[in-house]
This record gives C-alpha cells, sequence and structure tokens, in this order.
C-alpha cells in the first residue's frame, strides 16, 4: 500500500490504496485450512488448487497523467484503458513524479476510507526513494499541514505516521 | 496554496544574500489584512521567530505601486485552526512540532503604515504620510539603514545623529532646524538621562549654529562641566566643548570659583528690575496669598515701576508699614507677609539695590552675536524661588526685545532676529495650570515661533504643566515615565497614543527615549547616542557649520 504505480500510454500514475487475496469466484468464500498441517508451505502443497482459485487483487487512486511530457497531478481526462499493463515505478519515476505534491490533496480528498493511511505510507514510501529523504519528509508535512490546516487533530495523527 | 512554504523559504534565502544590494531588510512576512484605522497584520514567514520581532521595530511593506513605512506595534500567535489550543500535539517530536510552526501556527505583527516611500528618490520627492494601506500579500522586510536614512534624513545631509532606532545600528537623525522651530519638551523620570538628552541636543543646536540658545541651568550641568553620577564620572560641559561659542554666567561667583570653573559674567540683579508679575509668580514659592500679591501692584503704582521695591523696603525698615497699608487700602498683614518674604529673598547675594550693568541687555548681546549662554545658579540652583524669579525676570526682558526687533524687522528696519532656544528645567513650576497664564514662559509656547523665540522644557512631571502649554510643544523626547498622568500628559494630542503608551511605558530606564511630534516624520523609539569621548571629538572639531559661517560673513561685512 502506498506504493506508486503507472501505465502506459496514457501515462497515468496512481497510488495504491487497497490490496486483498480474494477468491475468484465471489459466491465461494475462503475457508480456513491446513488443520493438521505443520507450516505453511505444507497447506499450500496439500491444497494446490488454491493457487488457481485466489487471486490478488489492487486498488488504486490515480494521483497525476502525464501530458504533452509534463507531469499533471490531477484527474486525467480519460481512465486508463481496460486491460492496459501496470508497471511500479521505479525509485527515478518516484522521485521525479513526488518532486510536487499536490498529489496529496488529490489523496486526502479521494473519498477513500482510509485515506490518511494511503497518504502517510505513500510518503514513507515515496521518501526512500529521493536523496534526500528527511527534506522530502519536511517538505510533505508542510504540504500536509496547509492542507489540513482547519484540522489540528487529524493533521497531528498523520504527521506522527510520518515521523521517522 | 500549497505553494507559499516553499516559495517563501526560497525568496527568504534569495533577499538575505542580496540585502544590501537592493537596500531592503530581511524579509519576515506578508499583509493578510488590515485597515488604514488599525493598521496591518503580517504573517511572519515560517523561517522567522516571533521573538525575533520586536514592538517598535521599523518594518517596510513592498505594496504592489508603494513603498510603505511603518512601525511594528504588535506582536501575536495565531492559528489556522481554533481547536489548535485544546489538541493535545505532540511536543517532545519536533518532527511534528516544525511542520505545524509557520503553517497551523504561526506569528503576526501588527504594522501600522506610517509613511509612503517613493519608489526613487530625489527629484524632491520625499517621505508622504500613509493614506493607504498595503495590499494582500505584499512582502513585509525589516527596515534596512537606507530606509530609516530616507524617513530620517541623514547625517551628511546636515540632520544630527541624536542615537539609533531599536535593534539597529543606523544612525537616526533628527533636522535641528525644524526641532529650534517649534517647542520642544525632554520628560522622564529623575534618572532617565534628561540631563544627558538635553546636553546633547543643545550640543547639536550648538554645532548646527541656526539657533541661539539660553539655558537657565538650576544645577549648574551644563556650563563647564557635569556629572555622570552613575559612574562617577564627570562629563564635559558645553563650554569645554565649543569654547568661545558658549559664554557661562553666574549668579554666585563663589560657587563657581570653589568648583573651579571659570565664568564669563557675573549677573546681579537690581531691585529696579523686579516687576509685580514677579512676585505674582512667587506667591507658591513664597507661600504668599493674593492679596500680598496684589499689594505689590498698589505699590507699583504708588512707587513707580523703577523704584517700588527699593522704596517699600525702605519704608518698611523705617517702620511706616501701618501707615502704608492704610495708605493703599491694602490688609497690613499681607502687606507685612510680603515685606518680611521679599526682605528675606532680597538678601540673596545677586540681588543688588540698583545694579550698573543691565544682565538681561548683556545677555542679549551675547545672542545676538550668535554665542549661546548659559546661566549657572550654583547654590541658588535649590531656592526655587531664586530660580523662578530669576529666569522668569531675564527672559520677560529678552522676549520683549525679541518682539521689538521682530516688529522692526517686519516693518523692514533692521533684520529678523536669530532664532532663539530657552532651557528651563523643573518646567511645571513655570508652566502649572495656576500661573502658566501670567509668566513669560506659558505667553512664548503659547506665542510659539512668532517672534523666533521657543522653549525646550525640561521636567520629571509633566502633567503638572498647563494642558494648553503642552499641547504646544512641537517636539516630546520622553524617557521612560510611570506615573499614568504623567504618560497622559505626554501623549495628549498624539494620534496612535494608544500605541505609543505601551512603547512608553516600556522604555528601559537609562538612554532610551520616544521621540515624536513635529521634528520627526513618525514617533520613533531612540537609543540614545553615549555622550563621552567619542562624541566630544565629532563635536569639538570647532568648526562652524555652514550656516554659521555664512552668518559670520554675513555679520562682518554687513550682507
Amino acid at each position: 500500500m502506498g506504493g506508486l504505480v503507472r501505465t502506459d500510454s496514457p501515462e497515468i500514475y496512481a497510488v495504491v490504496g487497497r490490496v486483498a487475496t480474494e477468491p475468484l469466484d465471489s459466491t465461494r468464500p475462503v475457508l480456513a485450512r491446513g488443520e493438521d498441517a505443520d507450516s505453511e508451505e505444507d497447506v499450500i502443497r496439500d491444497n494446490p488448487q488454491l493457487a488457481r482459485l485466489l487471486t490478488a487483487r489492487f486498488e488504486v487512486y490515480i494521483a497525476g497523467h502525464v501530458e504533452n511530457g509534463v507531469i499533471r497531478q490531477y484527474l486525467p481526462p480519460r481512465p486508463p484503458r481496460v486491460h492496459s499493463f501496470v508497471y511500479a515505478c521505479s525509485p527515478e519515476e518516484v522521485s521525479l513524479f513526488t518532486a510536487r505534491l499536490d498529489l496529496l490533496r488529490l489523496l486526502l480528498n479521494s473519498g477513500a476510507p482510509h485515506a490518511d493511511e494511503i497518504v502517510g505510507a505513500c510518503i514513507r514510501q515515496a521518501a526512500s526513494s529521493h536523496e534526500q529523504p528527511d527534506d522530502f519528509r519536511a517538505h510533505a508535512c508542510r504540504t500536509l499541514a496547509v492542507e489540513l490546516a482547519g484540522d489540528v487533530a487529524r493533521l497531528s495523527s498523520l504527521l506522527r505516521r510520518i515521523s521517522p | 496554496m500549497t505553494q507559499s512554504p516553499e516559495s517563501n523559504g526560497h525568496d527568504a534565502k534569495e533577499f538575505g544574500d542580496h540585502r544590501i544590494e537592493t537596500g531592503q531588510g530581511q524579509p519576515i512576512g506578508m499583509v493578510i489584512e488590515g485597515s488604514v484605522a488599525n493598521g496591518v497584520e503580517v504573517r511572519l514567514d515560517s523561517g522567522v521567530s516571533v521573538e525575533q520581532i520586536k514592538v517598535g521595530t521599523f518594518v517596510t511593506i513592498q505594496g504592489t505601486g508603494n513603498r510603505f513605512f511603518g512601525v511594528v506595534t504588535d506582536v501575536g500567535l495565531r492559528s489556522t485552526d481554533p481547536r489548535l489550543k485544546y489538541t493535545p500535539i505532540p511536543v517532545d517530536d519536533p518532527f511534528v512540532i516544525d511542520s505545524l510552526q509557520g503553517t497551523v501556527a504561526f506569528g503576526t505583527v501588527s504594522v501600522l503604515p506610517q509613511l509612503t516611500m517613493p519608489e526613487v528618490l530625489g527629484e524632491g520627492e520625499g517621505p508622504a504620510a500613509a493614506k493607504s494601506i498595503p495590499s494582500h500579500f505584499s512582502r513585509t522586510f525589516t527596515a534596512s539603514q537606507r530606509d530609516v536614512e530616507t524617513v530620517f534624513g541623514s547625517e551628511s545631509d546636515g540632520n544630527f545623529w541624536i542615537g539609533s532606532p531599536l535593534d539597529m545600528e543606523t544612525k537616526l537623525c533628527l533636522d535641528l532646524g525644524e526641532l529650534v522651530k517649534r517647542s520642544m519638551g525632554v520628560f522622564g523620570k529623575s534618572g532617565t538621562g534628561k540631563t544627558f538628552l538635553t546636553r546633547l541636543l543643545l550640543a547639536g543646536i550648538i554645532q548646527n549654529g541656526e539657533a541661539s540658545s539660553l539655558i537657565f541651568d538650576m544645577h549648574s550641568e551644563y556650563g563647564w562641566q557635569g556629572q555622570d553620577t552613575d559612574r562617577g564620572v564627570a562629563v564635559k560641559g558645553l563650554k569645554q566643548l565649543f569654547g568661545a561659542k558658549v559664554s557661562t554666567f553666574t549668579l554666585d561667583e563663589e560657587h563657581s570659583r570653589r568648583r573651579g570653573v571659570s565664568t564669563d559674567e557675573t549677573v546681579q540683579l537690581g531691585f529696579n528690575y523686579i516687576e509685580p508679575e514677579d512676585i505674582e509668580l512667587l506667591l507658591e514659592s513664597l507661600n504668599l496669598s493674593d492679596v500680598a500679591a496684589s499689594a505689590a501692584y498698589n505699590l507699583s503704582e504708588k512707587y513707580g515701576q523703577e523704584g517700588w521695591l527699593k522704596e517699600f523696603l525702605a519704608a518698611g525698615r523705617g517702620g511706616s508699614l501701618l501707615e502704608l497699608a492704610e495708605e493703599l487700602q491694602v490688609n497690613a498683614g499681607a502687606l507685612r507677609a510680603l515685606y518680611n518674604r521679599m526682605g528675606r529673598f532680597t538678601r540673596h547675594g545677586f540681588m543688588v539695590e540698583h545694579s550698573r550693568t543691565d544682565t538681561a541687555a548683556r545677555i542679549i548681546e551675547h545672542l545676538e552675536r550668535g554665542q549661546h549662554v548659559v546661566l549657572e545658579f550654583g547654590r541658588y540652583g535649590d531656592d526655587e524661588a531664586a530660580y523662578i524669579l530669576v529666569s522668569n525676570l531675564l527672559t520677560r526682558r529678552i522676549h520683549r526685545k525679541y518682539v521689538e526687533a521682530k516688529e522692526s524687522s517686519m516693518g523692514g528696519a533692521g533684520k529678523e532676529p536669530r532664532p532663539l532656544v530657552i532651557v528651563i528645567e523643573e518646567a511645571h513650576k513655570f508652566l502649572s495650570p495656576s500661573v502658566a497664564s501670567q509668566t513669560i514662559f506659558g505667553i512664548i509656547a503659547r506665542e510659539l515661533r512668532k517672534y523666533n523665540v521657543t522653549l525646550m522644557v525640561i521636567d520629571q512631571r509633566p502633567s503638572g504643566i498647563d494642558s494648553e502649554v503642552l499641547s504646544q510643544v512641537g517636539t516630546r523626547l520622553s524617557c521612560l515615565l510611570d506615573n499614568e498622568r504623567d504618560i497622559d500628559a505626554v501623549l495628549s494630542g498624539t494620534p496612535g497614543s494608544r500605541a505609543l503608551r505601551s512603547v512608553l511605558a516600556r522604555l528601559e530606564s537609562k538612554q532610551q527615549a520616544l521621540v515624536f511630534g513635529h521634528a520627526l516624520p513618525l514617533p520613533v523609539v531612540v537609543r540614545i547616542r553615549e555622550y563621552g569621548p567619542k562624541f566630544y571629538e565629532t563635536v569639538g572639531r570647532g568648526e562652524d557649520s555652514e550656516e554659521e559661517r555664512k552668518r559670520k560673513v554675513e555679520e562682518l561685512f554687513g550682507g
């Protein structure tokens, strides 16, 4: 969670907001298995069908896109196409994209039930991609302080998540 | 919106480096609200701590079309969220505190824009009174040396360096020409440096040479040398600094000799110069009744202006007071009281039945020559009655002379009399509401500069001075005052006095003064310059100022 991903053509950036392992068929809930197994590996080995029945899905919140070679931190005019390939961003891409932090506002207002968690995770992860992680963190916190100027309690709890 | 903290920080760095070239001071914040009546509110940049900004500091605000010059009147702490004060904040986490400071919690300063400054100096354009306020988001800077010079004038323009503004090393200058055009007042509790400030101003006036001065030196502090009571050392007086430009007169030759001080002349006052009005002035200090004072008028009617006191005292000695009382139809007791008091008073060494030299005329002569006169009272300085009588008597005659000279110059005969500054200490004794209407000082203060004579009043109880007189005091220099009524009196009739009040009560007890009024474009707290060897050097060169030289040439060649 909080990682930055992107699609190709059109180039759209997004932050991972929810990751889940689910059954492919939603009418068949996952049951607990392996009462007698010694380790988790044993469970997988004894139930080889699991890998076919379960899948990992993640939801992302769009944080910006590239328009004529310029990074725009607002929503793109069109969503990415279905079946677009999604790539995890390299540290260089992360540091380039997070040079500006307008995406924080986008994330805070995304309507995600745990938006603060996403923002905190995003800043923590992005910081490690920057050459000066502390400077980036301080800059991000000041940006947050401006965004959440009217809600000190929320801001303070968010800052504590980011605080090294 | 998200940009502002970053860009502010950037500006700060940039301006910090180019401070000297741009002539701006350090940036401190930007305007967020305000009004002409209450001044503007400036939000401090995140890098600037409220602790760095002091009340009374000068700032400039760069508006879109104008540059404003103002003074900080208040410093405050604000937050964007009113709930901040109820929300527990992890104060031990510097990271969180750093993030909140300057964004959610920030400092503000209230600035009263006083002047607008022209973008380009010169071309006869100077600072003008501000009639508007800078627009939103205007950048605010601390005032630089150049700003202060633009507003107050620089030493090189012939102004007198009196001290520095708070927290600045800039020389703050006074326009002495303007200063002497109106009466001025030096106020402050005892021991706050009134005497030093006065000595400094007088040195400035003498050096400047635009006006003459007559100093009634109650405690013999100005003439040859004075005492720094805190450090227990002697400081140079005006005579030592300026030599021939200053003449010292004394009432008490013996006292001067004892102190090893040479004086130019000894003052003797003849009875013939004392007028009934003088007696009226002395009512309080001699503890006389109104009846006794009015008896003096009767006496002068009977014996004539010249000889009334002499004749009266002679009659008293001859034991014919009762007959005299009957003849004048005044209360015998009152007449006796007057006789007793005058008898005691005339035993002072400087009183003579008939003086050969006319002291007032001698003083005027000196003043007309462009000299400055210090009248030392010696041991009579502690005698209130003597001080009041002598200064009033001399001043009345000098004033009369000036009125004549001025009137004849208006009629085209003769030249304008040289401006004169008369310095009086313990001014409330001359200018209290009960006597201000009668004494010559009250008249001078009210008539203002019409006759080129102005007053410099020095007092520790300004509340004792008639409010009408006080309102005519153009420039006021006030050291620390703590009595409510005194503060009220000093600030009476000054715009923005509410803000100045807090400044005045927070002055340091030494070497600081609030200066405001006619000679300055805006009120300012001054750290008074040191009166010591360094100062002697700057004034002691004995060089004449430009005006002084011109005047001397004119005098010599009758220009």
